[in-house]
């Protein structure tokens, strides 16, 4: 098995949002970066499958900054065999020019999987994966939660509202993971020694401007301050009043 | 100018959010084209309506940011050669330009974007776009495109939630429980008092339950969950880190029910009851069943 997976260093979580100067982007100062929490099932899928196969490669291809690198050896530690840096200083507001530089890099090998997160958790764009696969014409299944494989034959379960869709697909494909297809693991530190001597390639890379342009970052309207209705079951019968009069919302 | 609305159906039936899809598509002009999928596979529905999208001369193409249209709108895109403004919360046109806002960082911030494709590809976040209450029927000249090919990813079946459950994505009412709730067993409280609300509610959850194996991943509320804007939100025994209080801000009223007088969550709420779930929780079941009575 030959597996790919692209993965996206983000801001962690709990991390408050602070607007930089420009009004534009984030202000990075304090702020603590993660893998991407979604690119941890594809990663973390991409090792089952090899460890199934008992043969292969797993490598993980992001698109960032330098700081980045620490991204890919956090992947590295948990079990994959390469990294490659797509260095850029800012990633494109349009997902369409990230999708065409990964596309570039994956072009030409013939991986048996090519694997994303769902979305990364600071754009929310949930879009690169499927437009690298259309870039690619290889078959495409996004928020995969669980997924078997024989052979080049795959058979993918996918969250749609009120069920679940099973989809059948070919291999070679793309697939964007989602929470509940795995639990990955942590890197353990034998993990983490072993990540420091793995290759890590470092390419730079040009994004174009693409058709999407940010003209400002603003932090969400405040919420009115609420009030506190009342303590206990007493309360409950203003709560009813307030919810049906007030906020006509019942 | 036109404007294509890419619509949603199951089993036959137009899906609510496809009426919120022609609602934003009207912000970019009166004239708008719908065109909704039969069965095939997403390949085959994204080749027809790419093909449309440029045959057509469409300003501008509105997908639903659901699970379809999240998989589907990207790859209609590519085939367009731009990306998706996905997922956004306002759209109006400045200057000859459309300009859309969407939220970023699971909505700790919102990001205004000029859209600059031609056509743009825009997929609208559910429960946002409300349609007018006076919205008449238009004379409609349907058309029947085909399908070049059904596609390699193939749609074998759909397995159903179970009968009455709501997604908490398309709910119009959450009620979502987190550790307060102190065991799995004990969210039939919640379930009881979305039942009341009659098949209006659905049951979220925090993602300290989802992790801990209480409730499914299709229920977590939060960054790393759903994006949900209800017109209630109901946080029962959720202490409301920020990652849950970017996922649910957006909700138009917050109702907090918490033992912890201190807990973030009262911050974000309209309204909070302090006290123990156990007897609140039921006390409003009674008094909603009431109401609907």
């Amino acid at each position: 098995m030959k597996i790919a997976v692209c993965i996206k260093r983000v801001p962690d979580s709990e991390t408050r949002v602070k607007i930089a100067a420009d009004s534009k982007s984030l202000d990075e100062a304090g702020v603590k970066f993660v893998l991407n929490p979604y690119d941890e099932f594809a990663v973390e899928e991409a090792l089952r499958r090899k460890e199934k196969a008992g043969t292969g490669e797993v490598a993980v291809i992001c698109l960032g900054p330098a700081a980045a690198q620490e991204t890919i050896r956090t992947a590295l530690a948990m079990g994959a065999d390469r990294g490659v840096l797509l260095q850029a200083d800012r990633i494109p507001a349009d997902p369409f020019e990230s999708a065409k530089i990964i596309a570039a890099e994956l072009k030409g090998t013939a991986w048996d999987l090519i694997l994303f997160g769902r979305m990364a958790i600071d754009d929310y764009n949930h879009q690169v994966g499927p437009l690298v696969a259309e870039l690619l014409d290889l078959p495409c299944v996004t928020t995969v939660s669980h997924l078997d494989i024989e052979g080049t034959k795959g058979v993918a379960e996918r969250e749609i509202e009120g069920g679940i869709e099973v989809v059948d697909f070919p291999l070679p494909a793309v697939l964007t993971a989602d929470k509940g297809l795995n639990e990955p693991r942590y890197p353990a530190l034998k993990g983490i020694m072993a990540a420091k001597k793995k290759p890590l390639e470092v390419k730079p890379v040009q994004p174009g401007a693409g058709a999407l342009e940010v003209v400002a970052l603003t932090p969400p309207p405040e919420r009115k301050a609420g009030r506190i209705v009342g303590e206990g079951a007493a309360a409950v019968g203003e709560l009813v009043r307030l919810l049906r009069e007030e906020a006509k919302v019942l | 100018m036109t404007t294509l609305a890419v619509l949603e159906q199951r089993d036959g039936t137009l899906r609510k959010v496809s009426y919120e899809v022609v609602t934003a598509a009207r912000r970019l002009g009166a004239s708008v084209d719908a065109v909704v999928c039969s069965s095939a596979g997403p390949e085959g529905c994204a080749s027809a309506i790419a093909e449309r999208a440029k045959s057509g001369g469409y300003r501008a193409v509105v997908f639903a940011a659901t699970a379809t249209g999240k998989d589907l709108a990207p790859r209609v895109a590519a085939k367009l050669g731009v990306g998706v403004a996905a997922d956004i919360t306002d759209l109006s046109v400045d200057g000859g330009t459309i300009v859309a806002t969407r939220p970023v960082y699971a909505g700790k911030a919102l990001q205004k974007v000029r859209v600059l494709g031609e056509p743009a590809v825009i997929s609208v976040r559910p429960n946002v776009f409300t349609p007018p209450p006076d919205a008449q029927a238009s004379q409609v000249q349907p058309e029947t495109l085909s399908i070049p090919s059904p596609g390699r990813v193939v749609v074998r079946e759909i397995k159903p939630a179970p009968a009455g459950t709501l997604d908490v994505a398309e709910a119009q009412i959450i009620i979502s429980g987190g550790r307060g709730l102190k065991e799995p067993a004990n969210f039939k409280v919640l379930e009881e008092l979305a039942q009341a609300f009659d098949g209006r509610a659905a049951v979220g959850a925090s993602r300290a339950v989802v992790d801990a194996g209480w409730r499914a991943h299709a229920d977590q509320v939060g960054q790393t969950g759903k994006t949900v804007s209800p017109s209630l939100y109901i946080a029962v025994g959720i202490s409301g880190a920020i990652q849950h209080l970017a996922g649910m801000r957006t909700s138009k009223v917050i109702v907090a029910i918490n033992k912890d007088k201190d807990a973030p969550i009262f911050k974000v709420a309209d309204y909070g009851v302090v006290g123990d779930l156990f007897e609140i929780v039921p006390k409003l079941t009674e008094e909603i069943r009431k109401l609907h009575g």
